[in-house]
């Protein structure tokens, strides 16, 4: 065993979730791998929402994978950081908005 | 980026045999890893076998104006291996009866070469289909000497190839030295402006992007349409074809995996790639590389690798198609850049 919750290594491992699960594992990267493909979206936008959402999650595994995938396609470290802000813009920005419950709360408490 | 060449600085990779035992040993000796020839066992392609040949490409020298830090010829101004005019001459004979269509000169910056010019003019009188020089577009702009290049290569209707990392100056300057995008674009404008990689042009212009760090090359495709775009929007450039290329894991670029930390991975991500339809197309079974001292090899990689072909014939004093071709070709790890994903050759994607 490690001796630490996250190793680097593991990631290379991910498809092995497959051995304990055949049916399950299959399905589910069948499914990511259809997520990922060229559609209404191009696979670039998809990698930088991956990218984006990776941060939010807070998932190092998919920061590294994705950070990876946007060199693969040619995304620039701007654009990358950019789509960190958005993440980031959201999270907080759902943190914020549930000030308006704290101030419904307070007022209707309060005389 | 590195200021001199691996051989310059007295590298230990400079040494074929070392990089051959990097690639043999580790994660490949200890299992974690499938040898490339048993991989292509899997599907009866061991040994590899050459189909028809279909290129010659010639190196005619490892001396270049650039550094690149990723450079698997290992290339720079401090490399003094130039092709003479006596072995040009024994190239000259092969081009006039070869069964291939295409002559592909490549270097180092073959511009550089001082008979450079002088081959050129002849092979283009060989009767060859498709002439093909690598010109990294730098060299056009080096020195005043070079600035007719455009024209020159338009009288003789020379097909260019020309690496460009990226279409932004952060990326191409970090991989090719600073100051190489500017002059990139130049170049690239110039040989525009001549006719070079317009719609509907004949001379052709292609360029080819090879990634600038570990990782894998993403889709030629996409790749090429957001190269295009870019390219044409902020500097009005056209070119015909984008050919994506894998770097693989041998001398300058074997060097930085290594020192940076990434072998481990860069290699398990090209294992992981290997796709089986790749293998049947590889370069090596179209093409037969030909150093600047004269001698054959299944390819540039194994030419920088100092594995010559496993024929008879093995220097172009003694070329025989016939026998060249019924030959084994000579595989290591390294091979894994040629079969991952779509696939890698000097002309793009494979599969
Ligand atoms: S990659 Fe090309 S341009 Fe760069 S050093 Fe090597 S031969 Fe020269
Ligand atoms: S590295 Fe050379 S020998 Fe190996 S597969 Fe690629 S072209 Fe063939």
């Amino acid at each position: 065993m490690a001796n630490s919750y996250y190793d680097p290594a593991d990631l290379r491992k991910f498809g092995k979730i497959t051995e304990w699960s055949e049916e399950l594992g299959t399905k589910f990267f069948e499914y990511y791998g259809k997520v990922f493909e060229e559609g209404a979206l191009s696979a670039r936008e998809k990698s930088l929402i991956a990218l984006a959402v990776s941060h939010v999650v807070k998932c190092p595994y998919c920061i590294d994978a994705y950070t990876k995938d946007g060199l693969q396609k040619g995304i620039t470290k701007e654009e990358m950081m950019e789509a960190v802000h958005v993440g980031a813009a959201i999270e907080s920005g759902a943190t914020l908005v549930h000030g308006v419950q704290m101030m419904n709360k307070y007022d209707k408490l309060s005389m | 980026m590195a200021i001199k060449s691996l051989k310059a600085r007295d590298n230990e990779l400079a040494i074929a045999n070392k990089q051959l035992n990097i690639l043999d040993g580790g994660i490949f000796a200890e299992g974690e890893l499938p040898y490339f020839k048993d991989k292509i066992a899997e599907i009866g392609h061991f040994p590899l076998r050459p189909k028809k040949l279909e290129i010659l490409q010639i190196n005619v020298g490892y001396m270049c104006n650039q550094v690149c830090e990723h450079c698997h010829v290992d290339a720079g101004p401090d490399r003094k291996e130039i092709m003479t005019r006596e072995t040009m001459m024994l190239c000259l004979e092969v081009i006039k009866n070869t069964g291939a269509h295409t002559l592909d000169l490549t270097g180092g910056a073959p511009e550089m070469n001082p008979d450079f010019r002088w081959f050129v003019e002849e092979a283009a009188n060989a009767g060859i289909k498709d002439f093909i020089v690598r010109s990294n577009l730098t060299i056009i702009r080096a020195n005043k000497k070079y600035y007719d290049l455009p024209e020159f290569f338009k009288k003789h209707n020379v097909h260019i190839i020309s690496s460009m990392p990226h279409y932004t100056r952060g990326k191409t300057d970090k991989q090719r030295g600073d100051g190489v995008f500017d002059k990139s674009i130049k170049a690239l404008q110039e040989l525009n402006a001549v006719g070079y990689g317009m719609p509907d042009s004949n001379l052709k212009l292609d360029l080819v992007y090879n990634p600038s760090g570990a990782f894998l090359p993403g889709d030629q495709a996409a790749m090429e349409r957001d190269f295009k775009k870019a390219l044409k929007e902020d500097f009005s450039i056209d070119f015909h074809n984008l050919f994506a290329i894998t770097n693989l894991p041998i001398a300058r670029f074997l060097d930085y995996l290594i020192a940076s930390g990434n072998y481990e991975d860069y290699m398990y991500a090209l294992v992981e790639a290997y796709n089986p339809v790749a293998v049947s197309n590889v370069m090596c079974t179209n093409t037969i590389s030909i150093s600047w001292d004269g001698w054959l090899y299944d390819c540039d990689f194994n030419q920088m690798l100092g594995l010559k072909v496993a024929s008879k014939v093995k220097h172009i004093k003694d070329y025989n198609e016939e026998v060249l071709n019924d030959r084994n070709i000579i595989i290591s790890q390294h091979c894994y850049g040629c079969t991952a994903g779509a696939g890698s050759s000097c002309q793009g994607t494979v599969a």
